[in-house]
Order: C-alpha cells, then structure tokens, then sequence
C-alpha cells in the first residue's frame, strides 16, 4: 500500500484529469437531450428515429469511436476533445431516451390544465413539464454519469490519461495493486458523482423527498433502457 | 468514404479467409460469438434463478438494484487488466469478465418480469390450487418471459460490444481489427471492424426482439396495455424495461 | 425514514469529501516534499526537474510509446533538458509508432525516443542501411522529408528477438530462426505492423523462407500480454525486445538470427526541426553517451520487476549515477 501514499499526487493529478474527461460529456448530454427529448414525446415519428439512431451509435464499440472520432473532425489525436465528443455521443444515446421518457410521464391533464389557466407554452415547459419529468431526468443522468466515468477509461488505450492508465500501466508492468487502485478510484468516482447529482436532485425538486421513485423512473434505474453501458 | 471502402474491404472474400497472416473476419467472428455465446450462457444460468427467486419472494430486489449499479460503473478494461494478471491469459478469465457484465441486466429482466406479471393472476392460480411452483413454472414464468428475454437482449448487445476490448490482451474477436488497424493507422480496416461488431449487434438484437415478440402470451398485450395506460399515457404493447424494443 | 435516509446520505458525502480531501492534502504535501510523485502529463508535470524560467522559456513536449522502456528513455532526455532550463512537459504511453508519430508530425509532441533501425524502415520501406553511418545518412534524409531531426545515436541498443519458451526449443530442437521450418504450423506474435514491416513477416518468409507461420498481432511491443500469450501456449513465438527482463527471468530461448534479418536498433531521440538548436542537442548527446545498453536492461528490471519504480524515478537515479 505504500505505493498508494507515495504516488498520491500522480493517481490525483489523474483523477483530475478523469474528472475532466467525464464532466463535459454529462453535462452536454443532459442539456442537449432535454429539447430533443422534448420534441420525441410530443412526435412519435420523431421519437421512433431518434430512438433507433441512439441505438445504433450505441453498439458502436467504444474503442472504433474513440479512434474515428479524430479521422473525422480532423482533431488532433492526442486532443482530449476526441473522448468527451466520444463520451457526449454514448452520453445522447442514453439521455434523449431518458428525457423521451421523462416528458412523456407528465400527465396530459396536468399539461390541459396549466395552458387552461393561460400559461404560454415556453412557461408551460419550465414551469409544469420540466419540474414533472425532473426525477426520470435524475434517473437518466445519473446512468449516463456512471457509464461515462466507466467509458472514458478507453482513452488510455489511445494515448488519453485518465483512471485508465493505471490498468493498462499496471497490467504492461505486471503490477496488480496499480491496476486495483485504478479499479477502485472509478468505482469511488462513480459512487462520488452520484452521490452529488442525487443531492442536487433533491434540493431542486424538494417535492420527491422521501417519495418512492416513480415506477418508471425505477425502471430507468434497475434496467438501463439503453443497453451496453460500457465497453 | 472510408466508410465506403471499409464496407468493400468486408465483402473482398480473401479478407474472410486471413487478414494479416492472421485470422480472417470469419475467424474472428466465430470467435466473437463463441465468447459472447458462452459468457451469455453461464450468465443466464446464474442470474435468471435468482431474478426468478426474488420476483416470485419479493425478497432481495434492493440487493439486485445495488449489484447491478454497482457492476454498471465497472471498467471493462479495468476488470480485464485484473483478471488476466491474476489468472492469466485464456478463455476462463475472459468469459469471467463477460459473466460478470452479463448478470445484472438477465437479472433484472428475471425478476422484473416476474413482477409484472398481474397480481390478480397469481392469486387466481392459487385459488385453484396450484402450488408455489406451479405458480412459478406455470404462470410467472411465461407470463415474464417477454421481459426476460428483454434482460437478455440488453445483456448480449452489451457483451457484443464490449468484447471488441479482449483483443487489446491477445484474444481473438472482431476488435483485433480496431486495434490493428489502430496501431498501423489502417482506418479501412479499423473502420471495418466496427461496422462488422455494430452490424452483429444489430443482428443478434433483431434476432431476439422476433423471440421476444413470439414468446409474447396473447393474452399479456391486453393485460400489459390496460396497466400502463393506467400510469402512462402511452399504451407499452412492446415489454416495456426492454432495450430498443420501442423505435426500432 | 426520510431522516434516516437523508442522515445516511449527509453522512456519505461527508466521508466521501473528507476522503478527497485527505487525498488532495497527501498530494499537496508529497509534492511539497519532492518524494517519488510521478505526475504523467499534467502541466504541473512540466517544471519537474527545477528548471529555472529564465532560461528563455523554451519549452518542449516529450512523448513515448507504450512500453515502460520508452517511457524511462522518455523522463530520462526530459529531465536532462529541464536541467539545461527547457520547459519540459510530457505524454507518455501514446501508442503505437503510428500514433507517436503522427502526434510529433503534427506537433502535438516535439521529441520522442526512438530506435534507429526501426524508425528508419518506417520512414522508408524501401531504406537497407544496415551500418551504423549508412543508417544514420539514411534516417537523417527520410527525417528530413517530414521536417523531423534526430540527435547523434547512442550506443545503447535494442533490437527485435524472436523468442520460444524452453520447452518448445527443445521439443523441435530450436536455435535459430531458420529452424522454425521444422516446427509445424508456428504462430508469432508481435505488434500489429509486424505483419507488414519488411523485417516482419515479410522477411521471415523471404529472408528465412518459413511458410508455415501464422500471425498474432498484440499491441504491447513485446509486453505482458505477449510474454503471458507464449506462456499460456496462445502463440509459439514471440517478439519480445531483446532489453526486456522478461527473457532472462521466464528463460525463453531467444532464437539466433544469423541472416541479421533484425537490425541492431541504437537508440536515438527524434525531434521536430523547429525545436533544432546546439542547446537542444547539447543536453541530449550527453545522455545518448551515457546510455549503455545493460543500462537498458537494468532500467527495464527496475521498472517492470519486482521493486515497481515509476518510471521517472528510474530516469532520476540513472541520471544521478552517472554524474548528469
């Protein structure tokens, strides 16, 4: 264990780094999920394409995207950019169909009743659906957060530090406590970022507390819709 | 374009045969299937028990939820990078791994299809006697099987994609091309690679989305859509904890 | 329960938080006291090595390819240079040839240590100077077509091997690379350029004349996956590079090669020609002089055997033995 103490400021200087890689791709993915994802409830057609698309880019392996990506944006290989446009990419997969899903459990009748009592539609949507649909959005965002700090380990295989290095160091050096602390510290930051998005999810929607999640929203939980979550 | 030639390179027949002194796609998608059939497998008759168990008792779903996220957040690589140092190379590790990324979703299609199934039903096949087991094995289990074979289809897409990765640690499967054509810079055939395991994917999902709609008791889309209408305001025919079963 | 619930969760994060906390306080002070901390690429990375700013702030990126001896090569020429006052910085691990030097051409690193023979025959496929000079005239040419320079070599040298295990040498009596013929269908395993590289398996076929190799690529220069995939009997042969510990300590068998099919690989930084200057290699030729090859070796055991030194440790210790 002492290499753990005396190595404590490269293993943090890569969590870091880590945090960078995955903090981008969560946000992104939960920001531009949510118009598409509201324009898939409304429009089945839309919903079915989207859905379909999200699919495939889905079971795309990780590794294929994170090479592709820099053939096709011209970005230069060791551009951490090519993981979080990677990461946003699985991030969308996963979140406009969470967010599809979200808008879709607000009742009809509570969305009558506000555009009765005159709300516009812009108001309607911040004020009624979004702060209804919020704990299928949590839900969704907080797979896609674990996934995504899960994921960008790939990176290490093309030259991106991340956690990842001390895999692919470790096993390349046959250091097998390497390797576990890496192992570890993305388990620990997963179970981090949940913690916090779990947090901020009950202080802006104080009405859920100690409420049972929803059943869809357990589903989404339980059984990730989409279907590979790391690779 | 390079997607153009990557699909050329897929259909030029000596590239099934060998690539690079090596095994062809041919080889390399058997052994593709070959690790994902038997992580799959052993997975299945792991995991869908216990999901049968806690459907059926109510017991230990919290403990499932809690594998399955925590198994969620593991790296694959890191998961190989540790088995294979203290095991060495070889099937067994490899399929461990897989085994391990398989469980939670057969899991949680066990138990959450076996509590979907209509309350009303259960406690009329008691009233006319039956056993707990028959209960199970008669009612439970094929009025679950849908959302079973939901778990199984998210657990296959996930192994499909994910053992791309084996080849990073001298397997063989339809990553070496990825890694190959990675490290020499040969994009067509990295490109290749990754239309051949996406298409496989695509596949094998479509493949059990028409057994998921045939082991389909007819009598369940009645049931399942006057539930959900209930809640939701779009009536679910489709198993609705399914991947991709809605969209596609 | 929602207390309860909440009480847990507060508690959680608390924990959590101290735990970064602690971890963020152990790394302020570890840097602080200098001991063994290896940052990888991070720019706090770059003014290791006490490097003044007043030197002009010439700063340069070092990158190396993904085996441990590279990297070692790697900290070893950027420590030097931080001492002559160069901001160094560095991106270890980045892959394969391929890749490093796709990244030094586009600039995204400016120096990385490499291996006359093979940077030479992939530069030029064509290229078949085998002495040292004609290698260096050679290389020096195909560089300059990608505005690349490499400094003078050093004696230190690495170089492809074929290896067997013990066992195998012995079942098809194996001492050199020609007597493979004799052993059935044989696979190699080798990095995934091997199988084009013209002293690859291209050059197995013709310079050897086997015809029964097949051929696995693992893309770990000769590294753990490889070594385990001849031990475990996956592949009968294997590139492993000939400093590498791993021979000596599994005692494989590495197979004569008495048509010289590998070039003798002395080990040379490669450079963009902008970051050219006398400064520049001034500071790496008196590590390119140092560097003996059983150094190689003893830098190799350090790092992958049992001791676990990082890498930029490694590089500091030799520097400091020989008097850098």
């Amino acid at each position: 264990m002492d290499w753990v103490w005396t190595h404590a400021g490269a293993i943090w200087a890569l969590v870091l780094e880590h945090i960078g890689l995955c903090v981008p791709p969560i946000v992104l993915g939960f920001v531009i999920s949510i118009p598409i994802g509201w324009w898939a409830s409304r429009n089945a057609a839309v919903r079915s394409v989207l859905l379909t698309v999200g699919n495939i880019l889905y079971t795309i392996p990780g590794l294929a995207l994170v090479v592709l990506i820099p053939v096709i944006l011209g970005v230069p290989l060791l551009n951490p950019v090519n993981i979080v446009v990677a990461l946003t990419i699985y991030a969308l997969a996963i979140m406009v169909r969470s967010a599809a899903d979200a808008f879709a459990s607000v009742p009809e009748g509570v969305q009558q009743s506000a555009t009765a009592q005159g709300f516009s539609g812009a108001q309607r949507f911040l004020t009624v659906e979004l702060p209804l649909a919020g704990p299928v959005l949590l839900a969704g965002i907080r797979v896609v957060s674990v996934s995504t700090i899960s994921l960008a380990t790939v990176g290490s295989l093309v030259g991106i530090s991340s956690l990842g290095d001390l895999f692919t160091d470790g096993f390349q050096r046959n250091f097998l406590l390497e390797a576990v602390v890496g192992f570890v510290l993305v388990l620990v930051l997963a179970a981090v970022f949940d913690v916090l998005l779990s947090t901020a999810g009950r202080l802006l929607m104080p009405w859920t507390r100690g409420a049972r999640l929803s059943s869809r929203a357990a589903r989404t939980v339980a059984m990730p819709l989409a279907p590979a979550v790391r690779r | 374009m390079l997607f153009l030639q990557a699909i050329q390179w897929i259909l030029t027949p000596a590239n099934w045969q060998t690539v690079n002194f090596g095994p062809g796609i041919g080889g390399e998608l058997v052994a593709h299937l070959w690790l994902t059939f038997l992580s799959t497998l052993v997975a299945a008759v792991i995991a869908v028990p216990i999901g049968l168990a806690i459907g059926h008792t109510g017991r230990g779903r919290g403990g499932a939820i809690l594998i399955g996220n925590v198994v969620r957040a593991f790296p694959t690589l890191g998961l190989l990078s540790i088995l294979l140092l203290v095991l060495g190379l070889g099937l067994p590790p490899v399929v461990l791994v897989f085994v391990l990324l398989g469980i939670p979703p057969l899991l949680a299609g066990a138990y959450a299809g076996v509590e979907s199934v209509d309350k009303q039903a259960i406690d009329g096949a008691r009233a006319v006697g039956m056993s707990e087991w028959q209960v199970l094995t008669k009612v439970e289990v094929p009025l679950a099987l849908p959302l079973l074979l939901g778990g199984l289809r998210s657990a296959v897409l996930q192994i499909i994609a994910t053992v791309t990765l084996v080849s990073n640690y001298g397997s063989d499967s339809l990553g070496q091309f990825i890694i190959s054509g990675a490290a020499t810079k040969d994009y067509v055939q990295m490109t290749a690679g990754a239309i051949l395991v996406t298409v496989l994917a695509l596949l094998a999902d479509a493949v059990l989305a028409s057994a998921q709609r045939i082991t389909t008791p007819r009598g369940v889309l009645r049931g399942a859509g006057s539930r959900t209408t209930a809640r939701g305001r779009r009536p679910l025919t489709a198993p609705s904890g399914a991947p991709i079963s809605e969209g596609s | 329960m929602t207390i309860s619930r909440r009480g847990a969760l507060g508690a959680a994060t608390a924990v959590l938080a101290a735990a970064a906390l602690s971890l963020t306080g152990c790394s302020s002070s570890n840097s602080l006291s200098g001991s063994g901390s290896s940052p990888k690429d991070t720019p706090a990375a770059s003014s290791s090595g006490g490097s003044s700013t007043s030197a002009g702030g010439d700063s340069i990126v070092l990158g190396s390819a993904n085996f441990p001896e590279n990297e070692i090569l790697m900290y070893i020429y950027g420590n030097e240079l931080a001492k002559s006052g160069y901001t160094v910085s560095y991106k270890p691990s980045i892959g394969a040839r391929a890749a490093y030097i796709a990244a030094l051409k586009s600039g995204e690193i400016n120096l990385v240590p490499e291996y006359a023979g093979s940077i030479l025959s992939y530069l030029d496929k064509s290229a078949n100077a085998k002495s040292g000079s004609a290698v260096k005239t050679a290389l020096d040419a195909a560089l300059q077509k990608e505005s690349l320079k490499a400094s003078a070599f050093s004696e230190a040298a690495d170089s492809d091997s074929l290896n067997v295990t013990p066992a195998f040498a012995k079942q098809h009596s194996l001492s050199s690379i020609g007597d493979l013929k004799n052993a059935g269908s044989v696979t190699v395993a080798a990095n995934p350029e091997f199988a084009s590289r013209p002293d690859g398996i291209p050059g197995l076929k013709s310079v050897y004349g086997l015809s029964n190799i097949q051929f696995k690529a693992i893309n770990d220069s000769g590294g753990n996956t490889t070594l385990k995939a001849l031990l475990g009997g996956q592949v009968q042969v294997a590139d492993i590079y000939s400093t590498t510990p791993s021979i000596l300590q599994n005692k494989l068998v590495t197979l004569k090669d008495p048509k010289n099919l590998f070039a003798s690989q002395q080990v040379v930084p490669v450079y963009s020609a902008s970051k050219d200057s006398s400064k520049l290699t001034a500071a790496l030729d008196k590590v390119s002089q140092a560097l003996t090859t059983q150094d190689l070796l003893k830098l190799n055991e350090q790092v992958s055997g049992s001791t676990k030194t990082d890498p930029q440790t490694a590089a500091k210790d030799w520097l400091s033995s020989k008097g850098l």
